[in-house]
């Protein structure tokens, strides 16, 4: 951490103009490398002493504690009134949303019963959907995709999967925008809901999964309300700032008219804001799905299912067979809500082919078609069930199987040797300095650092978050989470410097480059990990190679936005005064971006974090693996409650002494980083 | 004058923390601006504003940027809210109202026009002309109906179904105010409505007002920071700087006697021949003039009298409307205001020291070259 903090602020230092503040990097600078000498020598002298290593069967009393509480919950069930009153009808109520649901497209929870559609029925209506609400080439991208997911044999998941994805994504907006409207009219409510919408965006999606499960049992409902909880946050922040965001003289020219407040949000905000709305729901949508995906661990049925078996079992064919079919889903998904939003255009109307009425008749004819179909479904069994003798699922996953096996053989030279190269090089021994320096020299190295780039206040936190994980037990595993974490992040550093800096100087670059970039964006996070368990079979460096490529999308367009939103007068003015293209970049560009540099690695660590954690179902240590265990064997349930909360807590200290760092020198709000984060 | 319909007293704006406690504070509201800043960390936009706006009058309020022109004409309905202070219209306090009645004054007494036009970007014209009629609950019909008509009083016709991204700036301004028309309000408030629009459109513009101005006969207080836009509109023009009124007049009393050198600076550019009357340039009549003399009215512009007087060969009687003879000017009265335009400055303060008492009295040629 020191190293990558210390290369931020040398990087600030040509910014230094006045003799204070020069005064007040020069003492910072000098406080890092305090910190940075006194862990080489603790090191040094002291490794391997008080590591506070915990083996990976064994408990500490605390971890006891909440294996206990875990069946006290289990015994209170039926008698304490939260439960009676509050939880459970909570989650029977949800329950009955996602059967109904899945009932319709999948099946009944008992998987007894044929579903209300058969899969031609459901291409048919999910087909004429995607026609209403976008327009003919989603419909038909829709249809294709969806008789693709029959083909792979995986229809009824993909139907599950979506049942889950529509039921999160409609109490979420039924939530979400409500409170966004709200946010975005009243001052007060969005001051108290900022910090908590922050605080559920830090948390990385894994760790949602235990306590839900504790409180709500495993299952469909428990993982609508886990998705729920992750997707809302978009939702709610792009509508709050839809509202926020119409001109002001719009509002006062409407107010000068005598509108009331609810004649003034019906007229003027709602419709003005519609387009950000879409945009909201599309993100939320896509937060919908990543997290349905992997609510697998917590038994929701589906596609994430599939993955995450064929992960425990190493079998890549059927997991790259699940996988695209998520991808898949993901583009569906995206491509339908964005066209929708592309329809709340404001004024999208005259550009429209068919009038008003015309479309009107057209949509009511398709609709009976539509209708018909399903009656087909209904009655016919091929339209019914997708016939087995169609499915080539199998067929891919040998495929795979045998492309992935060739590769391993053959490129063994390449993948193994790039592989052991890292680890040993590098990965090892940066990792054991992180977890064979005694936790005590390490913790006040930390604070240290904080101290330096954040004063006390910043210090307290970063104390206080180190004090939880020690007392969680669970501070060896924690470093070797943030071994991994920093070593990804400095990769996707790099990378959004490189091609975030080639991006935000040519924009032909950017145009190339963007629209793989926000494809990547909206892939569930869950899906990274099965090509590299391909190429690099089962180990960490598997994990952090898939939290690099997962990051280094946001990494490198928030580096991209932010250089070329450099005014252009500013770098007209240095090339006119004949610098060369890379003194431009190094003295115009890169200070004047340093800011975003800080966003960048702000959101590239959190990335990287929620990815690092989920990689322990392919073989990565640390906190991640300790909550999979705990999903998995229920004697170290309270071990893997522990390690949520202790990722919760390296997740803040992580996320506060970036934001630091942005903020510093010039003490600013970052509101960028909001829309930036709700990205997901 | 007849009754005032906007009275305005003692208005107060104070941003700012305990911006309320100026007004009441003999100390603070007698302080400087930098000074105010400096003692209690705020900024008085309107000052102790005393005004009146007859029915039917085009009132002027004009002032460089900063000068707090704009928030003196959102205090007049409370698009901001004035710290201190009275605005009555029609005798009845605004400050006072409460929001169901504040509504109804914004609803049927006053609209505003404004410098970026505000419009609805989801809304065609015609759904943004009958935006303020759907507020206050008119059926679709009546509303479509009517705005209908103020679209083709405004020269909009066959652009009902438009969108405004579809319009110019002039067009949208035209929208803009037919919003504020179509609610047939008593009063129409203009904020700077045409600073945002080419030289020539903002012309047409200026004109349309007027033309609506005649056929219509609103009242309208109108803020600009042009002096010939104020000039050309204004029946009366009130000048402001740091929120303060600095002098309230005519066209050419403000031009013919401006107040202090502020005023006269800002309107030293002025074609004074265009602004100024022949009353003020009359001198006593000589004794050498003939009786028969042609005679002109003391309200022409100076401008209007050039041809006869050049023409005439011997000096011209100026008379009052009543055919009491003021006085008579010549070619060299005539030439000394065209040459003052142009060789600004000490002209205007040569007519200014002459006319303590109204402007009846003669001012040398001479003088007013020097």
């Amino acid at each position: 951490m020191a190293t990558l903090l210390r290369e931020r602020t040398a990087a600030a230092v040509p910014l230094a103009a006045d003799p204070a503040l020069w005064r007040r990097i020069n003492r910072r600078t000098w406080l890092l490398l305090a910190a940075g000498a006194l862990w080489l020598l603790g090191f040094a002298f002291l490794h391997g002493t008080a590591t506070l290593s915990l083996p990976a069967a064994e408990l500490t009393d605390l971890h006891r504690i909440l294996n206990h509480f875990n069946a006290w919950i289990a015994d209170n069930r039926d008698g304490n009134p939260v439960f009676v009153y509050l939880l459970t009808p909570l989650r029977s109520a949800v329950g009955w949303v996602a059967g109904f649901f899945m009932a319709i497209f999948a099946a009944s929870p008992s998987g007894q019963l044929i579903p209300v559609m058969g899969w031609l029925g459901t291409v048919a209506v999910l087909t004429w959907i995607a026609f209403a609400v976008g327009n003919v080439r989603v419909a038909l991208l829709t249809a294709a995709v969806f008789t693709f997911f029959g083909f792979q044999g995986l229809f009824v998941d993909a139907a599950y999967t979506f049942a889950l994805v529509v039921t999160a994504v409609l109490l979420t907006l039924v939530a979400g925008i409500p409170l966004g409207v709200l946010a975005g009219i009243s001052n007060r409510v969005q001051k108290v809901l900022t910090p908590v919408l922050d605080f559920m965006q830090t948390m990385p999606t894994f760790v949602y999964l235990a306590p839900l499960a504790l409180i709500f049992l495993i299952g469909p409902a428990s993982a609508v309300i886990a998705t729920v909880i992750y997707a809302a946050p978009p939702v709610i922040r792009l509508t709050a700032h839809g509202i926020r965001s119409i001109p002001e003289n719009t509002r006062e020219a409407s107010d000068s008219l005598g509108t009331t407040g609810w004649q003034r949000l019906r007229t003027l905000q709602l419709p003005m804001a519609r387009r950000t709305i879409v945009m909201g729901i599309n993100q939320s949508t896509m937060a919908a799905l990543s997290m349905v995906t992997i609510a697998a661990l917590i038994a929701a049925p589906g596609l994430g299912q599939v993955v995450v078996v064929a992960l425990q079992s190493l079998d890549v064919g059927t997991a790259v067979n699940s996988g695209l079919a998520i991808v898949l889903m993901a583009i569906v998904l995206d491509r339908v809500t964005t066209a929708a939003s592309q329809r709340a255009e404001p004024g999208a109307a005259k550009s429209r082919r068919l009038s008003g009425r015309t479309r009107l008749i057209v949509l009511g004819a398709t609709l009976v078609l539509a209708l018909g179909v399903v009656q087909l479904s209904r009655t016919i069994l091929w339209a019914a069930v997708f016939p087995q003798n169609l499915n080539i699922g199998p067929a891919i996953g040998d495929g795979v199987n045998a492309a992935s096996g060739w590769l391993q053989a053959n490129l063994y030279f390449l993948t193994h040797s790039f592989r052991e190269a890292v680890t040993v090089g590098i990965l090892n021994p940066f990792q054991s300095l992180l977890t064979d320096t005694p936790f005590y020299l390490l913790s006040a190295v930390i604070i240290l650092v904080a101290y330096a780039i954040g004063h006390w206040k910043l210090a307290a936190v970063t104390a206080l978050s180190l004090a939880v994980i020690i007392s969680l037990g669970l501070w060896n595993d924690a470093m070797v989470t943030l071994a991994s974490t920093l070593l990804a992040t400095i990769m996707v550093m790099l990378l959004g410097i490189v091609f975030g800096v080639a991006m935000g100087r040519s924009s032909r670059l950017d145009q190339a480059m963007r629209p793989m970039l926000d494809a990547g964006q909206t892939m569930p996070a869950f899906v990274y990990l099965v090509p590299f368990l391909g190429l690099f079979g089962a180990t960490r460096f598997t994990a952090i190679v898939a939290a690099i490529i997962y990051a280094a999308p946001v990494a490198i367009k928030i580096i991209a936005d932010g250089v070329a939103g450099i005014s252009p007068t500013v770098v007209e003015a240095a090339v006119s005064s004949g610098s060369t293209p890379w003194q431009v970049i190094s003295k115009v560009q890169l200070p004047m971006a340093r800011k975003t540099l800080a966003l960048a690695a702000n959101q590239g660590l959190m990335y990287v974090l929620a990815m690092v954690v989920i990689g322990a179902l392919v073989g990565a240590g640390g906190l991640g693996y300790d909550v999979v265990a705990g999903f998995v064997q229920s004697s170290v349930f309270g071990k893997g409650l522990a390690a949520g909360l202790a990722i919760v807590f390296l997740g803040i200290l992580l996320d506060r002494i970036t934001q630091a760092a942005a903020a510093t020198p010039v003490r600013r709000q970052v509101p960028v980083r909001k829309q930036v984060a709700s990205k997901i | 004058m007849n009754s005032p319909v906007i009275s305005v007293r003692n208005l107060w704006k104070v941003f700012g923390p305990g911006g309320e406690k100026v007004p009441g504070d003999p100390k603070l509201s007698q302080s400087s601006p930098a000074d105010l800043l400096g003692r209690a960390g705020c900024v008085a936009a309107v000052r102790n504003m005393n005004f009146d706006v007859a029915k039917g009058e085009v009132f002027v309020v004009m002032g460089l940027s900063g000068s707090g022109k704009s928030t003196l004409i959102r205090c007049l309905t409370r698009l901001i809210e004035p710290t201190a202070g009275q605005v009555l219209v029609d005798g009845r306090d605004v400050l006072q109202a409460a929001p169901a009645e504040l509504r109804e004054l914004r609803r049927r007494k006053m609209s505003m026009v404004f410098q970026h036009f505000g419009l609805l970007p989801h809304r065609t014209v015609l759904d943004n002309v009958s935006y303020g009629l759907q507020i206050r609950g008119t059926a679709k019909k009546e509303r479509h109906a009517a705005s209908r008509e103020i679209i083709e009083l405004v020269g909009l016709k066959g652009y009902e179904q438009h969108y405004p991204d579809q319009l110019s700036g002039g067009m949208q301004q035209r929208v803009g105010l037919g919003r504020a028309l179509a609610g047939d309000p008593d009063t129409i408030l203009f904020d700077e409505p045409f600073s945002a629009l080419d030289p020539l459109i903002r012309r047409d513009m200026q004109a349309e007002v007027i033309r609506l101005h005649k056929e219509m006969g609103k009242t309208m207080v109108f803020v600009t920071h042009d002096l010939s836009e104020a000039l050309k509109l204004g029946d009366r023009i009130l000048i402001m700087r740091d929120g303060e009124m600095v002098q309230m007049g005519s066209g050419d009393e403000l031009v013919g006697s401006p107040a202090d050198s502020y005023i006269a600076d800002f309107v030293s550019e002025v074609p004074r021949a265009d602004v100024l009357t022949l009353k003020w340039i009359t001198r006593p009549v000589d004794a050498a003039t003939p009786a028969d003399a042609p005679v002109l009215a003391a309200g022409t512009l100076i401008r209007d009298a050039i041809p006869l007087v050049t023409d005439s060969s011997c000096p011209v009687l100026v008379a009052e409307p009543g055919g009491a003879v003021l006085g008579q000017i010549d070619r060299d009265s005539i030439l000394s205001v065209i040459h003052g335009g142009v060789s600004h400055g000490a002209g205007s303060h040569g007519i200014a020291a002459q006319l303590p008492d109204g402007g009846s009295h003669a001012s040398p040629s001479e003088e007013a070259v020097a």
